[in-house]
């Protein structure tokens, strides 16, 4: 993505096609990724267990596509949109799904533990609210060296109940640190909904950063553009030595929690309708007005492409039982 | 040789890494103006300012957390937990994170942070600033756990945990902050998994960390009198293990006793016992003793925290035991 490099000024609310397109193409790898992933699942060819993050593209591909490169990001158990936006190749990402030596941690880490420091991700964090202290650090070793970077957090709904959120905002604040907490409010820790862990209503979850004094920018997380401006304005306030932003973007998990979740605790009508109406692949393609043939045309290059992840990754070297061990010390 | 206290010299070495090393800073609570809840930073915020000494807000997984995201950016932050206590509230950070992002990321990232605490009975705090959980740390893939006795070891023992790679938890002792003990004049680093033998003797090896060293050597000494012959040994590091030094001496004295302040059960004695008798079983004379704490919270009226916490005549009564044997 280059959009980095052809950012739209502030105040200007218009973001080229050319960006857009380039976006739509994203996001539907990732969907089309993580869709290919429930059905290899299901064919019982990947170890452990999975989150996918069909509904939730457009705030991967908006965030990080207003960072740099050198920007670092940490991720959350629903972490391949994350890693694929932030620019880790996906065969790479299968193959860790896979186990392979070839995979982007290596096969140490699985689905919930996708790293790639050479593109700036941090790691994916499989302990709610856990990757937000370290990007605090990290944001206090960029101000420190004097660095024009920012460190960026992902977390969901659930994750504002920590006590890591709140330890970790404080701090952030209180040093000004350049960094982003971006939270990703589906509305759903887990099962649990929004009314039964969340103490305000989820629209308004964004005032949690009215205790802090932190500066607060909300954005419809269907809306990649929306998603985008606002990342592209919340890093400039961070980078501005203004402090840290909190970036709350509304969204919608139109799966289950993990692969294979029954959603037994979910209205089946109600989700029908959010995967017609909140769907944000394809509510970009109708503002693009993407026809039929661009679509397939495009879907079939997004296919192809995630064929041939996992025949990269099927392809891959298997660990021996022995290297568990290489990486427990420095 | 120059003297230093145990707290001189813990200061001495964060100022000279601070001095030689831009990358180093260190973060607590208390830690600048007040100069730390135990005195050990003073001075410091006036030779390298605010950015480099920097007070926190008492927020412990935050700050352990903002330590590791530093140590995996370039930096080599020393992170100060007022008591070992507190290490509770930042568990989560030191060990699934701390210990963990370098085996998660198959070896692409690595943490060299290094967290400083401090614990130990002996002047009635309760039950909550006075434990010492050195032994959970043990148990952690990842970490190394360093328990320093004396300002020679805390010094050398200080500077390359800073100097490693790994996030390190370094154990200090409150009570042993006033003890005065010579020094090399240059600041020499004393490698980690190197155990110290402070003692040399024939019939029991007593292997004992942080106050009880000190303990040990007492009790070492009446034994002398009364005949029997006692080798010291402080592992000083717990994580890595120098099981090489602590085997032989038991196969050369063929009885032990472990010491430590900890309750014994659970302790760092049982892994050291299964180490001993893995590595000297036949050379034992005797079963191996454990000396530690009675295994309760610590109560806070003296006569009770004395009686809970273990002292040189335990370690004495254990060395006889051992001996009694035959």
């Amino acid at each position: 993505m280059t959009a980095v490099e052809e950012k739209a000024g502030p105040g200007d609310k218009r973001v080229s096609e050319r960006i857009l397109r380039g976006f739509f193409r994203e996001m539907l790898l990732i969907r089309r990724f993580e869709e290919k992933v429930e059905e290899r699942f299901r064919a019982g060819e990947l170890p452990g267990f999975l989150h996918v993050a069909i509904g939730q593209e457009a705030i991967a591909t908006g965030v990080c596509a207003a960072l740099a490169r050198d920007d670092v990001i940490a991720s959350t158990h629903r972490a391949h949109g994350h890693a694929i936006a932030k620019g880790t190749p996906i065969d790479r990402i299968m193959a860790e799904l896979y186990g392979k030596r070839e995979g982007c941690s290596g096969g140490f880490g699985g689905s919930m533990h996708l790293y790639d420091v050479e593109v700036g991700n941090l790691g994916a964090n499989a302990v709610v609210g856990g990757g937000l202290p370290g990007i605090v650090g990290a944001a206090l070793a960029f101000q420190m060296k004097g660095e024009t970077r920012v460190a960026v957090a992902f977390f969901g709904d659930g994750a504002t109940n920590t006590g890591a959120f709140h330890e970790s905002l404080n701090l952030a604040q209180l040093w000004k640190v350049p960094a982003i907490f971006v939270l990703e409010n589906n509305g759903w820790a887990e099962s649990t909904p929004a009314a039964q862990q969340l103490p305000l209503p989820p629209e308004e979850l964004g005032r949690r950063a009215a205790a802090y004094g932190m500066k607060l920018i909300e954005a419809d997380g269907q809306d990649v553009e929306a998603v985008y401006l606002a990342a592209l304005a919340a890093r400039d306030h961070a980078l501005a030595g203004k402090g840290p932003v909190l970036l709350h973007v509304r969204t919608h998990r139109l799966t289950g929690h993990y692969v294979g979740d029954p959603q037994v605790y979910r209205n089946r009508d109600a989700l029908k309708e959010e995967r017609r109406t909140k769907d944000p692949v394809r509510l970009l393609g109708g503002r693009l007005e993407i026809t039929d043939e661009e679509f397939a045309a495009i879907d079939a290059e997004v296919n192809a492409e995630v064929e041939a992840a996992v025949a990269f990754a099927k392809a891959g070297t298997d660990r021996a039982p022995e290297d568990a061990l290489m990486f427990v010390y420095a | 040789m120059p003297e230093l206290t145990y707290r001189e010299a813990v200061r001495d070495a964060l100022a000279e890494a601070m001095q030689k090393d831009e990358s180093v800073f260190i973060m607590g609570e208390d830690i600048a103006e007040m100069g730390g809840s135990m005195g050990v930073t003073q001075g410091l915020l006036q030779e390298f300012g605010p950015t480099r000494v920097r007070n926190t807000p008492i927020s412990e997984a935050a700050i352990v957390g903002a330590g590791i995201g530093a140590a995996m950016q370039g930096m080599r932050p020393i992170v100060e937990i007022m008591y070992e206590d507190f290490l509770t509230l930042a568990m989560e950070q030191l060990v699934n994170q701390a210990a963990k992002h370098r085996t998660m990321s198959g070896g692409q990232l690595k943490v060299p942070l290094t967290i400083r605490t401090q614990g130990g009975a002996g002047w009635s705090p309760g039950a909550q600033h006075a434990q010492q959980l050195e032994s959970w740390f043990v148990h952690v893939p990842g970490l190394k756990v360093v328990f320093a006795s004396t300002p020679e070891d805390v010094r050398g023992l200080l500077w390359s945990s800073i100097y490693d790679d790994n996030p390190v938890v370094f154990f200090e002792h409150r009570t042993l902050y006033p003890i005065k003990g010579d020094v090399p004049e240059q600041l020499a680093p004393i490698p980690l998994g190197t155990a110290r033998i402070h003692r040399e003797g024939e019939d029991v090896t007593v292997v004992a960390t942080g106050r009880l060293v000190h303990e040990a050597l007492t009790a070492a000494e009446e034994a002398e009198r009364e005949g029997i012959s006692v080798e010291v040994v402080d592992p000083r590091t717990l994580l890595p293990l120098d099981a090489e030094t602590i085997v032989g001496s038991v196969r050369k004295t063929t009885r032990c006793v472990t010491a430590h302040e900890a309750v014994t059960r659970g302790g760092f004695g049982a892994e050291l016992a299964a180490v001993i008798q893995h590595g000297a079983f036949d050379w034992l004379d005797a079963p191996i003793e454990r000396v530690g704490a009675r295994f309760g919270p610590l109560p806070f009226a003296p006569p009770m925290e004395q009686w809970v916490v273990p002292h040189a005549e335990d370690v004495l009564e254990a060395i006889k035991r051992t001996v009694a044997r035959g």
